[in-house]
């Protein structure tokens, strides 16, 4: 059986696409969990997305606790005897499940956006080594956990013809020693670098937050209106929320051109944007290493280089 | 407080090369050091320490030669070192078993730390497998961290929400790179670091018969050929050409 579990809807849509097609290949059933209050609505949904049966574990937690939520989910796993287990990517779910792996011993293969059998073994692929190469990690038993990021597949057709089993069942977790005390939505501009066709980035070849303008007039006229930056520009200085931030640790990138300005190009950096189309950089350094991973660059003083550049364009574009 | 820092012993990415035929990592001959987000975590570990006194352990599973590595976290602090030493191809599963082991041999501890995650691999495995292994609580993605006698506060950094999160002892925290500057050792305390100990433990002694769940049975390189095209002369010209290309190229606008 391959459960598939999120508190993230769309991501569980996206991995019930992928968990149907395993299941299939093992003539297997596809479980969607449920953690929190029985909505049914919702276990309706995920059955015409393709669950075969949807495991509703009833609890009265109140907030997110990996070690709690670790704890139902074994006993999710030993009620539904899952032997394949998707949890969707985002920081709760990869604590989530190397918690529950540890809980298990059972292997758990994080970010995994392609997975496949292979002999009847089960294999996730990850980026390793900051981008500079592919993992291609098997299982030996199970259960074997995997995270899956979003956007790795595309979800099925919505079918509301779909029939599906929904289980609800009261779980009771032990109680963690830690307590939340605050929660504090962060900051964000609302921008989605993901799906981003342009991204003009900005790093700390940047000297003040005001000249960041530089990058957005750009953007603008290149119809593009999103600004990336390097991980410093958002978690040392805070010049921009971290919705935009671009890297191993940030996001990562597929827009058709990346341009990158005042960046440097360390591997953490590439890691983000190098499946990205074409690549320009703009670095006053002759030597640096942004160069080695564009396909056009100029070395120049951004502060020179970025006006010319916009109004060049500009006028291109008529 | 005695605190517990988990530190691993990582190939410096930034040095490694590729196969110009294969396309893969080589992976022999590669500098190796210590996972930037580990030292942050010794430096958390200092911290803590400096206000309430007690001592910290560095804990690593790795090769032999991660004793020269081990020195370095000793040199900035550290009181003792453990080495665990580990067979090659060990996966998640058994590094977190015998850390979880190590830890219990180690004894009394209040406070374990690691790296929210590993800069070779880049997992962020480890801490909440360790935590679920020893059922205590776990605190990741830390960006700043305070300790008192009986508790511990941190702010978390989740993504879209930052939270507060508080706990007892014993507890596992994972830290990010944000959360301080590392402190770099003086001679003195390099040289001084030379006198500490350093226990080695083998995996054996630890947990016997443990086995990969998981196997890497393939690296596959990641080939990126970019063209490479650089302006570098009058800046006028090189706009101009820069702009010709990318409308050749059909990217510019939306
Ligand atoms: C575990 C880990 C994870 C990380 N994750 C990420 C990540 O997700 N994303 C990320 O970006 N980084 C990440 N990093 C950090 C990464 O290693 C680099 O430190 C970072 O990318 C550097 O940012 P930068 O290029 O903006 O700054 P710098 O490296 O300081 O580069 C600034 C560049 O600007 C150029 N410059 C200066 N002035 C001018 C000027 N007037 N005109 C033109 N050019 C100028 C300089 O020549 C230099 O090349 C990570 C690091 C670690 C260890
Ligand atoms: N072999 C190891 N020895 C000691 N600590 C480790 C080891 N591997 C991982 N860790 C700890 O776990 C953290 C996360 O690592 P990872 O799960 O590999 O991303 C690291 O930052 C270390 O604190």
């Amino acid at each position: 059986m391959v459960l598939v579990y999120s508190e993230n809807k769309n991501l569980t849509i996206e991995m019930l696409s992928k968990a149907t097609e395993i299941a299939k290949e093992q003539k297997k059933k596809v479980t969607s969990a449920i953690i929190g209050k029985p909505d049914e609505t919702l276990a309706k949904e995920y059955i015409s997305y393709g669950a075969d049966q949807v495991f509703i574990a009833e609890t009265s937690l109140e907030s997110f606790k990996a070690e709690e939520y670790a704890d139902i989910l074994v006993n999710i796993v030993k009620e539904t005897g899952a032997e394949t287990i998707f949890i969707g990517s985002n920081k709760n779910g990869k604590e989530l499940s190397a918690r529950l792996g540890g809980k298990l011993n059972a292997g758990c293969v994080v970010d995994s956006n392609n997975i496949y059998l292979k002999n009847n073994k089960l294999i996730a692929e990850r980026v390793v080594y900051s981008g500079n190469a592919i993992a291609v990690e098997q299982f030996n038993s199970t259960p074997a956990i995997i995270t899956v990021p979003s956007k790795a597949f595309d979800p099925l057709k919505k079918d509301d013809s779909r029939k599906g089993d929904i289980t609800k069942k009261k779980i009771d977790s032990e109680k963690s020693a830690s307590k939340i005390v605050k929660v504090q939505e962060m900051k964000t501009e609302g921008v989605n670098v993901e799906d981003a066709e342009i991204i003009v980035s900005c790093g700390r070849g940047f000297k003040n937050k005001d000249d960041i303008k530089m990058v957005q007039e750009l953007a603008d006229v290149l119809k593009g209106k999103t600004v990336g930056c390097s991980r410093p520009i958002a978690a040392d200085l805070k010049w921009m929320s971290e919705d935009h931030w671009i890297g191993l640790s940030g996001h990562k990138v597929k827009p058709k051109l990346y341009i990158a300005a005042g960046i440097s190009g360390q591997i953490q950096h590439i890691a983000g944007m190098r499946d990205s189309g074409i690549i320009v950089a703009i670095n006053k350094d002759p030597e640096a290493l942004i160069f080695k991973s564009a396909d056009y660059g100029i070395v120049g003083d951004l502060y020179e280089v970025l006006p010319k550049f916009t109004n060049a364009v500009k006028e291109k574009m008529g | 407080m005695n605190i517990i820092v988990c530190a691993k012993q990582v190939v410096d990415v930034s040095e490694m090369k590729i196969d110009s035929s294969t396309k893969k990592p080589i992976l022999q001959g590669v500098p190796q050091k210590i996972s930037d987000i580990d030292k942050n975590a010794m430096e958390e570990a200092i911290k803590i320490k400096d206000k309430l006194g007690g001592k910290i352990t560095v804990l690593t599973l790795g090769p032999s030669d991660a004793k020269e590595r081990i020195k370095e976290l000793l040199a900035m602090g550290a009181d003792e070192g453990v080495l665990v030493t580990a067979p090659d191809n060990v996966d998640y599963h058994m590094t977190s078993t015998l850390l979880a082991e190590a830890v219990k041999k180690i004894g009394e501890y209040d406070m374990i730390l690691c790296g929210e995650a590993s800069v070779d691999l880049f997992s962020g495995q480890i801490g909440p497998r360790l935590a679920g292994l020893l059922n205590i609580p776990q605190i990741t993605y830390a960006l700043s961290v305070t300790a008192e006698k009986d508790k511990v506060t941190a702010e978390r950094n989740m993504g879209d929400k930052a939270v507060t999160t508080e706990a007892t002892y014993p507890v596992l925290i994972t830290v990010t790179k944000e959360i301080n500057e590392p402190r770099l050792p003086s001679l003195m305390q390099i040289l001084g670091a030379a006198n500490k100990p350093i226990n080695e433990w083998t995996a054996d002694s630890l947990s016997s018969g443990l086995k990969p769940l998981v196997e890497t049975v393939d690296l596959k390189g990641v080939p990126m050929e970019r063209k490479n095209v650089i302006y570098q002369n009058d800046l006028d010209e090189s706009v101009g050409k820069l702009v010709d290309s990318l409308a050749k190229e059909g990217v510019l606008g939306g």
